[in-house]
């Protein structure tokens, strides 16, 4: 072995433990039946408590966060893709007091914001609904959406439609084969996060939803605080699923050829 | 088909990028506009392809006045400085987008695709159809760009900068090519260009354009020779502009030191002028020389401060009072003490002093 590869076996090593190590524990604690101080490892290991989980509330939580998520992603592309492409591409009056209104629910510290939300939404008879939380979540889901749309259709030259509407396509057509095409990579993206940030949730999900509505992390830190460790590490196991999947999806998709024109135009 | 504009105006705020341009681009034949950045070149070719609306005035191709119709129904082509050619489509699609809209059907959208991509010179390899655009060069996507825009068969051929994203070796080359290709199709073309040499070699009319105003429209040859205002002459070229008095009888013009017989129009005594000669037409005089019987020059007594080798001429630095003088001469003149000759049919000399930006 040359000396290069040595180098790069301790950086892989390392960088694996780095990223796994902290992982293990969560592993290693789903499967420990028995576990106590001063053991290195647990006395008894088993599939105990993954059965629990599964026949439990537990795979319920993750249909619901799932439904909620995808929901929440939906509503959100629907409503800032057209008005992502507005703001960029038109002299809107107020262009910045309206970004600065989908900014202010961040701008103060969440726990207050979600709080009072969450008593209006009782009132309206949305507590403890998945409305209610799908309506939560987009509080925040929008904010990315906005601003992230508003720079996907910015970086797109004006040239590349201007040329289309000179050959004859109507603003509608011009949308549909230039601007919605080219903008597709950062609009997958921009889902996804909004996608893992409604599955992630917990605040507005706990204040709103609970106990009627229960998500994954809500459900892991009712675990928790019943001091049942196996059940919380389960569950952010799991949690991490969805997000592993969809990288691991988007960088296929992305890889085909749109990472490639995406910096380039 | 011809185009006309008549008094077109387009202000940005306080800004006017068009004062009232009437202009008429000739049937079938190229012609540039010829300007600074920010003269109203680009303004007024977006107004003609509707992507701008004037805020008054009238254009009109052949004899439709087109000013209010959308750029869709306009028929006019464009060809982008960025050539705008769309990322996400293969080459095939990009050119056969346009005929794909006016619903031609698909045997005649393939054979004119193909047809439109020889024309441009592009069928060079097998595959170039399926490659993505970004897998060319500029300039071979610029010829791409060229076939999209012919392939519609368009009333009216504009063309935005459209070499000045190249180098300048591929630039020289396309000059060649939209040329030819401009002259085979015969479209009625403009070409909006800063740069004076693309527009004097390649335009059968150059239109001189500064601050949203028409300077001066004509051949190449008359813009060249002939120009009529001391921007015009600036801009064409490496010119000497220099400030210069009406003499009291104002049979005379005296400039850096030196007396030229001249009357100009519009001027009294002691009126500014400014006086303007192209660095090729002068040349430097040693000390010493005198000059040959019966030529009508004028000399600027100077000092020679420095020369650089130009490739094809030594250009010389002359200092004469506080003006500065560039004379390009095929020899290498010796200094310190030099005189500069300037044939005086070669000094243009107009009314009014010469503005800030045109002073060295």
């Amino acid at each position: 072995m040359t000396r290069v590869k040595i180098v790069r076996m301790i950086l892989i090593v390392v960088a694996a433990f780095v990223i796994f190590g902290p992982l293990s524990s969560l592993v290693i604690w789903s499967v420990a039946e028995k576990w106590f101080w001063p053991n290195v490892l647990p006395q008894e290991v088993g599939l105990f408590y993954w059965g629990k989980v599964f026949q439990g509330r537990m795979v319920q939580a993750l249909e619901v966060g799932v439904l909620i998520a995808v929901v929440v992603t939906a509503l959100s592309l629907v409503m800032t893709v057209p008005l992502g492409y507005v703001l960029a591409r038109f002299n809107v009056p107020f262009k910045a007091l309206i970004l600065l209104i989908f900014m202010l629910p961040q701008a103060f510290p969440q726990l207050p914001v979600f709080a009072n939300a969450t008593v209006y939404l009782y009132r309206a008879n949305m507590g403890g609904k998945v409305s209610g939380v799908i309506l939560i979540h987009m509080v925040g889901a929008l904010v990315y959406a906005v601003w992230t749309m508003t720079a996907v259709f910015k970086s797109i030259p004006v040239s590349l439609e201007e040329a289309a509407i000179n050959l004859g396509a109507s603003r509608l057509r011009t949308f549909w084969d230039v601007s919605l095409r080219l903008a597709l990579p950062g609009i997958v993206a921009s889902a996804l996060l909004i996608f893992l940030y409604s599955l992630d949730e917990f605040t507005g999900t706990l204040l709103v939803g609970s106990p009627f509505v229960l998500t994954l992390p809500v459900f892991m830190y009712n675990a928790s605080q019943g001091y049942e460790l196996p059940v919380a590490s389960i569950t952010a196991l799991l949690l991490m699923v969805p997000g592993v999947v969809l990288l691991l999806v988007l960088e296929r998709y992305l890889k085909a050829e749109y990472l490639s024109s995406f910096g380039r135009i | 088909m011809e185009v006309r504009v008549e008094n077109l105006r387009k202000s940005y705020g306080k800004v006017e990028a068009l004062r009232s341009v009437s202009l008429s681009f000739e049937d079938r034949g190229l012609t540039a506009i010829l300007g600074p950045s920010g003269c109203g070149k680009t303004t007024l070719l977006r107004c003609i392809a509707g992507f701008l609306e004037p805020d008054s005035g009238a254009i009109y191709f052949g004899s439709d006045n087109v000013t209010g119709v959308s750029p869709q129904s306009r028929g006019t082509a464009m060809v982008f400085q960025n050539y705008a050619l769309w990322p996400h489509m293969s080459i095939y699609d990009n050119v056969a987008y346009g005929l794909r809209l006016q619903r031609v059907g698909k045997d005649e959208v393939n054979r004119r695709v193909l047809e439109a991509l020889q024309l441009v010179e592009m069928m060079i390899a097998p595959d170039i159809l399926e490659r993505k655009p970004t897998a060319l060069s500029g300039g071979q996507q610029q010829r791409v760009a060229l076939a999209r825009a012919l392939v519609v068969r368009p009333k009216v051929l504009l063309l935005d900068e459209p070499l000045s994203n190249l180098d300048a070796k591929v630039r020289q080359r396309l000059r060649v090519e939209v040329r030819r290709l401009q002259r085979q199709v015969g479209i009625t073309t403009i070409y909006v260009t800063h740069d004076q040499e693309e527009a004097l070699s390649m335009a059968d009319r150059v239109v001189v354009m500064d601050q949203g105003v028409v300077r001066q429209v004509g051949t190449p040859e008359e813009i060249y020779r002939s120009p009529t205002t001391a921007f015009v002459a600036e801009f064409l070229g490496v010119t000497n502009v220099l400030a210069g008095r009406v003499a009291a009888d104002r049979m005379t013009v005296t400039v850096a030191g030196a007396t030229v017989a001249r009357r100009v129009e519009e001027t009294g005594p002691d009126d500014a002028v400014t006086v303007v000669f192209k660095a090729d037409a002068a040349s430097v005089v040693g000390a010493g020389v005198s000059l040959p019987e019966g030529t009508d020059s004028v000399l600027f007594e100077g000092e020679l401060v420095e020369v650089f080798f130009v490739g094809s001429v030594y250009r010389h630095y002359v200092s004469v009072g506080d003006e500065m003088i560039l004379v390009d001469d095929a020899a290498r003149a010796q200094g310190p003490r030099v005189r500069v000759a300037v044939p005086a049919g070669d000094l243009q000399i107009y009314a009014g002093a010469p503005s800030a930006e045109h002073r060295k």
